[in-house]
């Protein structure tokens, strides 16, 4: 969080006054519950067993779904209007949220390469291409062909 | 016909671009464009760069300035249309007359396009504009049959731009106060219809509920699909004349425009540009939304069949229509 938050300040610029919203990000099929926070450049993991953290807003869904959104395959709206996410909370929030990350063009595979160093940096990023075509889900940025 | 396609962020301008956008349209982070959302629109150093990146690829870059400015803060208006000027853009698109009035005079170099908040839908109106503004191009009501505009096209002497793709809007737009009586923010004023701030979403009693302000909008059995929460497509239940309860769409159902297989019949009319409406959605949208539809251009230019039925997903309430261009809808 702190490197995406320094790498791409426009983040929480976009995100205005909702930088300080704490966003609960419930993927159905992940183990336990995220909680984002932005102005304090924090993203904690909490159990399912116990209350879901305090928070502004929640989105749930599909990690599949989650990661074509964040990596620009797919439409943030679309997938709200196919019931495959669910909003809660502070809308408003959730919006900018969307449309911050939408503008920053993150790629997860990258970040992880970035933050390993260079060898270990190739193999993830041969092993994120591997496990994509596998698994069916996108782990790096979508690029519009011209 | 020339593609006019939005984008949101700047993300989403290159996107545009990329995916074969002959124009962009966009606006700034604030009131003075009908799609005023949270975390999104442009600075105006994201609009400089913007022009540029469209510029350098043949594109051109409109500025939507089209909501109407509140008596006493006219100013931030007056602004926006100097730094679009100022920084590049091909066109303004205004719908205030006190604005538009104030962009011919202050700027008489600057292209002035007629929004569709405007609701300008006859050669009377269109020809006032053109005539006592310099208006070049007018953006077309949603309201209109292809008949229709071929007869506006023939008594007037500016472009005309259709919307083809997205949410459908068939009130008469910047007219229309109905979010305004639920949320006492304009949409004409403040620039969005429906604000989020004021959209709550709920799970009760085995049921998605979406609300606007204080309004119950839609409620849908979990697993199914919950439409944003806008009045005039709202889902609401009313006593009949027997007392018994009734559940309908009063007004519109959540479906959105698609004008795919119209665009050789538009072309016929006289159209000059294709309007893809969009700005709140993300940049997959409008990749996908932008490539398909320069596809269609392209198809319609050469006398092929138009393709169809490939952006159902991406619609609102997973439902497409032609809306008043061919008249079956109600």
């Amino acid at each position: 969080m702190r490197r995406i938050a320094t790498e791409k300040p426009a983040i929480l610029s976009r995100l205005g006054p909702y930088r300080q919203s704490r966003f609960l990000l419930d993927v159905s099929d992940a183990p336990f519950l995220l909680l984002m926070q932005p102005e304090a450049r924090r993203l904690t993991a909490h159990s399912r067993r116990a209350a879901a953290p305090d928070h502004d807003a929640a989105i749930r869904g599909g990690l599949a779904a989650f990661l074509a959104m964040l990596h620009g395959a797919e439409d943030g709206d679309a997938l709200f209007f196919s019931g495959e996410l669910q909003i809660s909370g502070d809308t408003s929030a959730v919006l900018a949220l969307r449309n911050a990350l939408d503008d920053a063009e993150l790629d997860l595979t990258e970040e992880l390469a970035g933050i390993s160093g260079q060898p270990l940096g190739r193999w993830l990023r041969r092993g994120s291409a591997l496990v994509a075509r596998k698994s069916g889900f996108i782990l790096s940025r979508q690029e519009v062909m011209p | 016909m020339e593609l006019v396609c939005p984008a949101g962020t700047p993300a989403a301008l290159r996107a545009a671009v990329d995916a074969g956008a002959h124009t962009v349209y966009c606006g700034f982070a604030d009131e003075t464009n009908a799609r005023n959302f949270p975390g999104l629109n442009f600075s105006r150093e994201e609009l400089a760069d913007g022009v540029a990146y469209a510029q350098t690829r043949g594109a051109k870059v409109l500025v939507a300035i089209n909501t109407f400015p509140r008596a006493g803060e006219q100013m931030l208006w007056h602004d926006a249309v100097r730094d679009a000027a100022d920084l590049g853009a091909h066109a303004v698109i205004l719908a205030d007359l006190g604005l538009i009035a104030h962009a011919a005079e202050a700027h008489p170099g600057l292209r002035l396009h007629l929004s569709v908040q405007a609701a300008a839908a006859n050669p009377d109106a269109i020809n006032f504009y053109a005539q006592t503004f310099g208006i070049r191009r007018v953006v077309l009501p949603r309201v209109l049959s292809v008949e229709e505009i071929t007869a506006i096209n023939r008594e007037i002497d500016v472009e005309t731009e259709v919307f083809v793709f997205g949410g459908l809007c068939v009130m008469a737009e910047g007219r229309c106060s109905l979010s305004s009586y639920a949320t006492g923010l304009s949409p004409n004023m403040n620039g969005v219809c429906s604000p989020a701030s004021h959209v709550t979403y709920s799970d009760i009693g085995g049921n998605h509920e979406a609300r606007l302000g204080d309004f119950l909008i839609h409620r849908t059995p979990k697993g199914m699909p919950v439409p944003y929460p806008t009045l005039c497509k709202g889902c609401f239940t009313s006593p009949d004349d027997k007392g018994n309860s009734q559940t309908g769409h009063i007004f519109e159902d959540p479906v959105s425009l698609d004008a795919t297989r119209l665009i050789p019949a538009l072309q016929k009319a006289g159209v000059s540009a294709l309007k893809i409406e969009g700005r709140q959605r993300s940049r997959a949208y409008v990749a996908q939304v932008v490539r398909a539809f320069r596809a269609a251009v392209e198809a319609a230019e050469q006398g092929a069949p138009m393709p169809e039925g490939l952006l159902a997903r991406l619609t609102e309430g997973q439902a497409a229509t032609t809306g008043a261009y061919a008249k079956t809808w109600r």
